[in-house]
């Protein structure tokens, strides 16, 4: 059974169908690439996984969990991570504030607890820290820890999204663009890390691209979205050599 | 590692200057008093200043951390005063310890008010921004006006209500009325004094301090800061908005407590609970620093003392007044003021580390 079964999801916003009879497979511990030209219907199709849009049509199943219509935090806590194709920190925190809220469902005590600084919150607390920086060293974070988020260069606010993300122990993990802005040097170490996440936190990850580059170098299968409809499937190298694909998305 | 310590000692030490300067001015004013130095009038006032400083450090968790703007503080400020009042007045005659009532008196008005919090705080944080402000400054409006035409009595029968007059009550010949519609709850014991105050100051600063740093206070900043990336982390957004706003509203009734006990007759009236109180409160916070309850309590002491210490000055008051007001804004609003000030205190504190070293 693969982890992530999606068929046939739609929504449409007004008149305009954004998404289409979507449908996708993704097995346990797969990095996949999700591409297409801009408005497409990528992020929509990441807005209906994690909640934010309720589909109009179609069955979203995480493990054999059915997902539709649950809320986004009951998505997470089921298991899918997101980062946003516009960064969204918490940017008056920390960085490592930004990753220990990631943890928040992770390490639990209670209001009062925190408030009397009971035995039960510095073991907690102490225990955030370490996680915090293990999961910051992992993105070379850790140096930054005691900055402003929106003090941080782009790169890193992406990468510190990724790390916030992680950090609420998700089974699949939903990168939307993670390499916009960055240039190639920056691209090429967020390849290596993307690859280092998933061999070593032994996860699923389905990534929204538009550098080629990257989808080439790191995905080993890919749906290729246009206008809403799903236009190629399959391994890598196959889907970029469809000559439907290179008219609608790479000859432009 | 190092740096969550490190961390963690910037967090502590902004907590032991706040708590350190509260004391000291507590110190200093008590010096002053045994020596006869402070004018009845500033005596007066002490208590009140402890009030608008925890309301302020109050409207500072919501407004500040929680990010949602309540016009409606003073409403829960008077529920705080008036279910407490209404508990003393009512164990007046029990022969009770004067200090248990009071210590009893305070949780009923903090409950209270937290109560208060909690069910309006249900259908208003689905608002936004100025929606929200309205909506709020309309329930503290209702409040207030609600508690001028509630009649409470009690006799021999046990206790009874109305909404239209004294005599509606219909109170048997040993009969007393409680809460008397505008002219208020009266003739209650003065048990407020400055010290109480400063202890409830200190009580409030530490909770609001202890939950910012935690768990709970991170979700909350987080929902601030962006709601959406909270939920996609699964923060529970209506949950935590709850808290913070049902705290915020308790420790408004503890102000209200207070306030109540420093009065021999309570009444609600427009100056005291109406939406220019809440009005004031938000300057404080403002002024004061959003997220900074260090700020807020200063600027609750200094714009409160400031119309009195400038009485000599008659014409030139308010002119000062002004000047002041501006003043306070640019140093917590400028950035390059607000670099200054963050680099003069960590050069003052590096001396005092050598010094000490
Ligand atoms: N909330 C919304 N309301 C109306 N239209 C929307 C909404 N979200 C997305 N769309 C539309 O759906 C289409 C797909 O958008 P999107 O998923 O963001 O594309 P992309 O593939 O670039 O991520 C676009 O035409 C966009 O304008
Ligand atoms: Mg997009």
């Amino acid at each position: 059974m693969a982890l992530l079964e999606v068929s046939n999801l739609s929504i449409s916003f007004g008149g305009l169908r954004a998404v289409d009879n979507f449908s996708l497979n993704i097995e346990k511990n797969q990095l996949y690439g999700l591409i297409g030209p801009n408005g497409a219907g990528k992020t929509t199709v990441f807005n209906m996984l994690t909640g934010v849009y309720r589909p109009d049509e179609g069955i979203i199943r995480l493990d054999g969990q059915d997902l539709v219509g649950k809320k986004t935090i009951e998505i997470n806590q089921a298991g899918i991570a997101r980062t946003f194709q516009n960064i969204r920190l918490f940017g008056q925190q920390t960085v490592m504030d930004n990753v220990k809220i990631g943890l928040h469902n992770q390490y639990e005590y209670s209001t009062l607890t925190g408030i009397l600084r009971l035995p039960k919150y510095h073991s907690m607390e102490k225990a955030m820290n370490e996680k915090a920086i293990d999961l910051l060293k992992v993105f070379e974070l850790e140096d930054k820890a005691d900055y402003l988020a929106s003090n941080l260069p782009y790169g890193q606010q992406r990468k510190l999204e990724i790390a916030r993300a992680l950090a609420t122990n998700p089974k699949l993990l939903l990168l939307d663009e993670p390499a916009a802005g960055m240039n190639p040097n920056e691209t090429q170490e967020l390849m290596d890390t993307i690859r280092f996440v998933r061999d070593n936190f032994d996860m699923t990850i389905l990534l929204i691209e538009h550098d080629m580059r990257l989808v080439a170098g790191i995905c080993e299968d890919l749906t290729v979205l246009n206008f809403g409809q799903v236009l190629a499937q399959g391994d890598t190298k196959t889907v970029l050599k469809n000559p439907e694909v290179i008219k609608a998305y790479l000859g432009e | 590692m190092k740096t969550g310590i490190k961390n963690m000692k910037k967090e502590v030490r902004g907590q032991l200057i706040t708590y350190g300067l509260v004391i000291g001015v507590f110190i200093i004013v008590q010096v002053m008093l045994s020596l006869g130095m402070i004018s009845n009038l500033m005596q007066g006032l002490l208590v009140p200043l402890c009030t608008y400083s925890i309301v302020a450090v109050a409207l500072n968790l919501c407004v500040g951390y929680l990010g949602e703007l309540s016009l409606g503080h003073a409403g829960f400020m008077c529920v705080g005063a008036f279910s407490s009042a209404f508990f003393t007045k009512c164990t007046m005659t029990t022969g009770l310890n004067e200090n248990v009532r009071f210590f009893l008196a305070l949780l009923v008005g903090t409950l209270t008010a937290a109560l208060f919090g909690y069910l309006i705080g249900i259908p208003v944080l689905r608002l936004r921004g100025d929606y929200l402000a309205i909506v709020t400054l309309a329930f503290g409006e209702i409040i207030k006006n609600v508690i001028n035409v509630l009649y409470i009595g009690r006799d021999s029968a046990g206790f009874h209500f109305g909404m239209k007059d004294e005599t509606s009550l219909g109170l048997g010949e040993d009969g007393e009325v409680l809460v008397n519609g505008a002219k208020g709850i009266m003739r209650t014991p003065h048990q407020s004094t400055f010290t109480i105050g400063v202890i409830l100051l200190l009580i409030s600063l530490f909770v609001c301090f202890q939950l910012v740093n935690s768990r709970s206070g991170r979700a909350i900043m987080a929902i601030r800061d962006n709601r959406i990336a909270a939920e996609s982390v699964g923060i529970p957004i209506t949950k935590y908005k709850l808290l913070a706003f049902t705290i915020s509203a308790a420790i408004a009734g503890i102000g209200g407590v207070l306030y109540a006990h420093n009065l021999s007759t309570l009444t609600a009236q427009p100056a005291n609970f109406g939406y220019n109180m809440s009005i004031m409160i938000l300057v404080f916070v403002v002024l004061g620093g959003m997220g900074s309850f260090r700020g807020s309590v200063i600027a609750a002491v200094l714009l409160t003392m400031l119309p009195e210490i400038l009485r000599g000055l008659a014409d030139y008051r308010m002119l000062i007044y002004a000047i002041v007001l501006i003043a306070m804004m640019l140093f917590n609003w400028s950035p390059k003021l607000i670099e200054f000030r963050k680099k003069f205190i960590a050069d003052v504190f590096k001396k005092k580390e050598k010094e000490a070293a």
